[in-house]
């Protein structure tokens, strides 16, 4: 969506330059909560201060949050017919062909490395094996990710090589 | 009180959600099967329509466990919820902060963050997996583990001929529903 961003918020309306949309979209990968919403936020704020973050947030969230309401109201009038028990059967298989393609997209833009190694495996074993609350998962590897930058042990980014 | 609890929910799960909408899936299996608002059959189904919609994962996400478990103001309180730690914490850095972004303690933590992500989203996949293929079929109580490994052969056969076309996630979702009907109206499952 980031094209779709950058068409229409600097090329059509002008409300930022090129070079700053590159700033916000690395921020908003950088903190919490959705790219989209983010970068929405921040636009918004750049633009027209408190009114213009509420205004593009809102405007983000809107069209998400009308059509998953409509399609939840609907299936739940539905979900007790044969056909969409099956259907649902099915579509349950395809999430775990959906999550597996999502896990090697993000394996390729993903730190390499010893550390990163063990943070991934360590995090898995964690949170599926040991009932470790993922949050605490997610605070742990900010810990250590600061930590070893400040131990000079800079993970390394995808791509780098030593 | 259910919306504040949708509302507390989904704050926390908005404000540890980094990089895409796909680690947050752990964190909401966590939090919705503990306070037992749905079961890990209804999760995938979310995650399903969630994906073939528009919009963050994130946010649909929390629109439709919220409408789910709350109706209408439930799932206005679960999106409320999801998106608010993004906006403040985004409204503080654009005040405060320019050079966030090239920060090197900001890299590392996410750097760490990434890694961690990794684990989680394998985890997610791992019990997925399992429910997928080790629970009843909508017409028998056994498991049907070789149908559904047959199943899930074609699609990724498929899939990983497709993906190099793009095929967007709503074609394999309605392919593989398509399957579905035609599996179970012909008796596999």
């Amino acid at each position: 969506m980031i094209p779709l961003i950058e068409r229409e918020v600097c090329e059509t309306h002008h409300y930022i330059k090129k070079e700053e949309l590159v700033d916000i979209v690395a921020i908003s990968e950088s903190t919490p909560g959705p790219i989209a919403i983010n970068s929405a936020t921040f636009i918004g704020y750049r633009t027209a201060g408190m009114a213009g973050a509420f205004s593009a947030t809102a405007g983000v969230v809107l069209p998400s949050f009308l059509t998953i309401f409509v399609i939840s109201w609907f299936l739940t009038q539905f979900e007790s017919f044969r056909a969409v028990r099956y259907a649902f059967y099915g579509i349950r298989v395809s999430v775990v062909v959906l999550i597996f393609n999502a896990l090697c997209m993000i394996w390729k833009q993903s730190p390499r490395g010893t550390m990163p190694y063990i943070l991934m495996a360590a995090a898995f074993i964690a949170v599926t094996f040991l009932n470790v609350s993922a949050i605490l998962v997610i605070a742990a590897g900010l810990v250590i990710g600061i930590a070893s930058v400040m131990a000079g042990r800079n993970i390394k980014k995808a791509g780098e090589t030593k | 009180m259910i919306f504040i609890s949708l509302f507390l929910t989904f704050f926390k799960i908005g404000a540890f959600t980094f990089g895409g909408g796909y680690a947050m899936i752990a964190l909401i299996q966590q939090e919705t099967l503990s306070n037992g608002w749905m079961s890990m059959e209804d999760l995938i189904n979310f995650v399903a329509v969630s994906e073939s919609t528009p919009g963050p994962l994130a946010v649909n996400m929390a629109t439709f466990v919220g409408s789910r478990i709350g109706g209408f103001p439930g799932a206005v309180c679960a999106t409320l919820g999801v998106v608010l730690p993004s906006f403040l914490i985004i409204l503080i850095i654009a005040r405060l902060f320019h050079t966030y972004a090239h920060n090197k303690y900001v890299e590392g933590a996410m750097n760490g963050i990434k890694s961690v992500v990794i684990g989680l989203i394998a985890s997610a996949l791992f019990s997925i997996f399992i429910t997928v293929f080790f629970s009843s079929t909508p017409s028998q109580e056994q498991n049907t583990v070789p149908s559904s490994l047959i199943f899930a052969g074609a699609l990724l056969a498929a899939d990983l001929f497709l993906t190099r076309k793009k095929l967007h996630p709503i074609t394999v979702i309605l392919i593989s529903a398509g399957l579905g009907i035609a599996a179970g109206y012909a008796g596999l499952l």
